[in-house]
């Protein structure tokens, strides 16, 4: 199969869903002829014009509030985010507005509107170009939330959250965005809230987001050399959550380490443990553990920026002492 | 060139500083293309007579709030080479012992608030520093310091309403380099940045930039009148970049010409221009400006030389300074 790049695959996803459906649009900051920082937009403008790939001033919260309403009336805005650390800024629009529109209205409006952002720290970018920030609307009802671990989710996320009639914020990491995957030329999509087993195992669980996959692959790699063997599971949205899939490793393999991007306290990881802690308690021989990134704001200096974020050796280094049967109180 | 109101070591002091940023930043360029600089970074080359025009006419006390393109304001506001180099290559003798990286520099000795990775995000702030002033009687004058893009914030339209509304002594500075990132300041703002500052009754002012005699004697007036409670004031500095919005933007033609980029360096250079003036008035010689220059480049190869061997923060001080009072977070 061919592979392409996850900017790639945005692309690609992007200019289909155009193709298909004329209401669809991008709006954002410098997503016309420079295609965004990142080029992922590269040459959409070329095909549908600055109508539909709309140049905006730097005013997030104005853009917001203007897709929010486009999208109430008619049309499917794709909002580009350029960090998704200013997703602070368009906080109201997002949530008191996109959110609750279609539950206030006893499900009269709609918001179909998809939020384009990223997240993913070690760029070196520092505390406000660093962050991730998904739990943060993974917590508001109404709003699902996807992240794309490979070029290969990217593309089918971007094309059902595209579809589906609820706002929708994706999250791609602004690292992978050269990475290459195989990507089938033909259409697919990848329906929301089913978790796909990266790779099977019968002792421990490793459940990724995002990049987090990639690590749980290189920590079950170092396992296996071992003779530890280790599930990988990649959620692919964590709203919803396939927790059917997610329980089913859980009491099969009886041990289970997120990790996730996020900051550990209060976020996503936690929110995955308690889940299972509540429904598979009885099949458990450890606790569930947590592994986010730091809590502390993401420092410059490399020396510093780099022990924040989970590594592969770091999970695996979990791994062993939950298969050590050794009391973790997680750090 | 703007009437003068200055001895020779004032004029010396401004041609001096706007050398020493120049240099700063070619320096850092420098740093960048051979890869010894971790991350972006955003060069001030072009734009050295408005940093150095408005802190010229500041005291110490004063505060000052900056941008991501923020190393112009940090030594024109009296910051030293070595812990600004320290801070940009992420070292623990950095201003912000490696913390912050070139957009969060912040140099509290000399009242400068911290470079903003969020564009707009130091207007709150700077208004926040005015209302101190103004409260505890201290007679500090703010500027804050941002772009033309910025102007795009909503938050600029909500302080500066406060502001007018109490006399806060804050002057909001705006240089108009005539892009933000890859697009056209035309193209992001409607009718004229001044009138804005004027519908809320702020004394708006448009000056040329690139005459950091102009700037000097225009803030020189302002901030003794803000110092009176006359405040606050809106200047526009009419300017330009250089370089790329950051330095990897290096193919930048699509947005901008080499011609129009060729034209201000030849003929609207801040430096070249004040040198001329200061040679036809007797202020200083060709071979003393010379001395200066090379005395200027041997303080900054001394401290890039510094910085690189300069040691990078212990790993424990990751989880330091989360929270005033808390040596350890994590502990
Ligand atoms: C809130 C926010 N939106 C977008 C960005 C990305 N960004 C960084 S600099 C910049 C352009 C700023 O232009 P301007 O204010 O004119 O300053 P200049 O770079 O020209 O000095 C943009 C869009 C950001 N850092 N913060
Ligand atoms: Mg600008």
């Amino acid at each position: 199969m061919r592979q392409i790049t996850l900017s790639q695959a945005v692309n690609e996803a992007l200019a289909e869903e155009m193709r298909r459906d004329e209401t669809v649009f991008i709006i954002g900051e410098d997503v016309a002829e420079a295609g965004t920082p990142f080029k992922v937009l590269a040459g959409l403008v070329e095909e549908f014009g600055t109508s539909r790939v709309v140049d905006t001033p730097i005013a997030e919260p104005g853009f917001m509030g203007i897709a929010v309403g486009a999208a109430m009336t008619g049309t499917r805005p794709v909002v580009d985010l350029m960090f998704g650390d200013f997703i602070y800024l368009i906080m109201d629009q997002l949530c008191n507005q996109a959110a609750k529109t279609h539950y206030m209205s006893g499900g009269k409006l709609k918001v179909p509107l998809v939020l384009r952002t990223n997240l993913g720290a070690t760029r070196r970018s520092a505390a406000q170009h660093s962050q991730s920030l998904h739990a943060l609307v993974a917590h508001i009802p109404g709003l699902k939330v996807a992240m794309p671990s490979s070029a290969y989710e990217a593309k089918g996320l971007m094309k059902t959250a595209i579809r589906d009639d609820n706002p929708v914020v994706i999250f791609e990491d602004k690292l992978m965005y050269n990475d290459k995957a195989p990507v089938p030329e033909e259409e697919y999509l990848i329906p929301f809230g089913e978790a796909n087993i990266k790779r099977e195992g019968t002792d421990i669980t490793l459940i990724g987001t995002s990049s987090m996959v990639q690590v749980c692959e290189k920590a079950a790699e170092i396992l296996a050399g071992e003779g530890i063997s280790a599930e990988v599971i990649d959620p692919r949205t964590i709203v919803p959550l396939d927790e059917a899939t997610l329980l089913k490793s859980a009491r099969k393999t009886s041990r289970v380490i997120v990790v996730d991007e996020g900051h550990q306290s209060y976020g996503v990881t936690g929110e995955i443990a308690s889940r299972i802690n509540e429904k598979a308690f009885y099949h458990l021989d450890a606790p569930v553990l947590r592994m986010g990134a730091m809590d502390v704001p993401v420092p410059f200096s490399p020396a510093l920026e780099d022990i924040t974020v989970p590594t592969p050796e770091g999970v695996a280094e979990n791994a062993r002492r939950l298969m050590s049967g050794e009391m973790i109180h997680a750090a | 060139m703007a009437k003068s109101k200055h001895n020779t070591e004032d004029y010396l002091q401004m041609y001096r500083q706007m050398v020493r940023i120049r240099t700063f930043e070619d320096n850092a360029n420098q740093l960048y293309l051979s890869a010894k600089m971790p991350g972006l970074t955003h060069m001030y080359s072009g734009e050295e007579a408005v940093a150095v025009g408005i802190c010229e006419a500041l005291e110490i006390t004063d505060k000052i709030t900056s941008t991501h393109r923020g190393h112009g304001h940090c030594v024109a506001k009296g910051a030293e080479f070595k812990e600004m180099f320290c801070e940009l290559l992420g070292k623990e003798e950095g201003y912000c012992r490696g913390k912050g990286g070139s957009m969060h520099i912040a140099d509290q000795s000399n009242g400068n608030l911290g470079a903003n990775a969020i564009v707009g995000g130091s207007m709150g702030i700077a208004t926040g520093s005015a209302f101190t002033s103004k409260m505890l009687g201290t007679g500090d004058v703010t500027v804050c310091f941002f772009g033309d893009g910025a102007t795009a914030q909503g938050l600029w339209y909500e302080v500066m309403n406060m502001a007018a509304l109490w006399n806060l002594p804050v002057i909001y500075a705006c240089e108009n380099n005539g892009y933000s990132e890859y697009t056209k300041t035309e193209e992001i703002a409607a009718g004229s940045i001044t009138a804005r500052a004027e519908a809320f009754g702020i004394e708006a002012h448009q000056v040329d930039g690139q005459d950091v005699l102009a700037v000097n004697e225009l803030t020189q007036k302002l901030v003794a009148r803000a110092r009176k409670g006359e405040g606050p004031f809106f200047m526009e500095l009419m300017t330009y970049r250089y370089h790329g919005h950051h330095v990897g933007d290096i193919n930048r033609e699509y947005y901008r010409s080499k011609d129009e980029e060729k034209d201000w360096k030849d003929n609207r250079d801040p430096i070249i221009r004040f040198r001329g003036w200061m040679v036809e008035q007797g202020i200083a010689t060709e071979e003393e400006i010379e001395a200066m220059n090379a005395e200027i480049k041997a303080d900054a190869k001394a401290a890039v030389e510094y910085a690189l061997e300069a040691k990078y923060p212990d790993v424990s001080e990751v989880d330091m300074h989360v929270y005033v009072g808390v040596e350890h977070a994590l502990a």
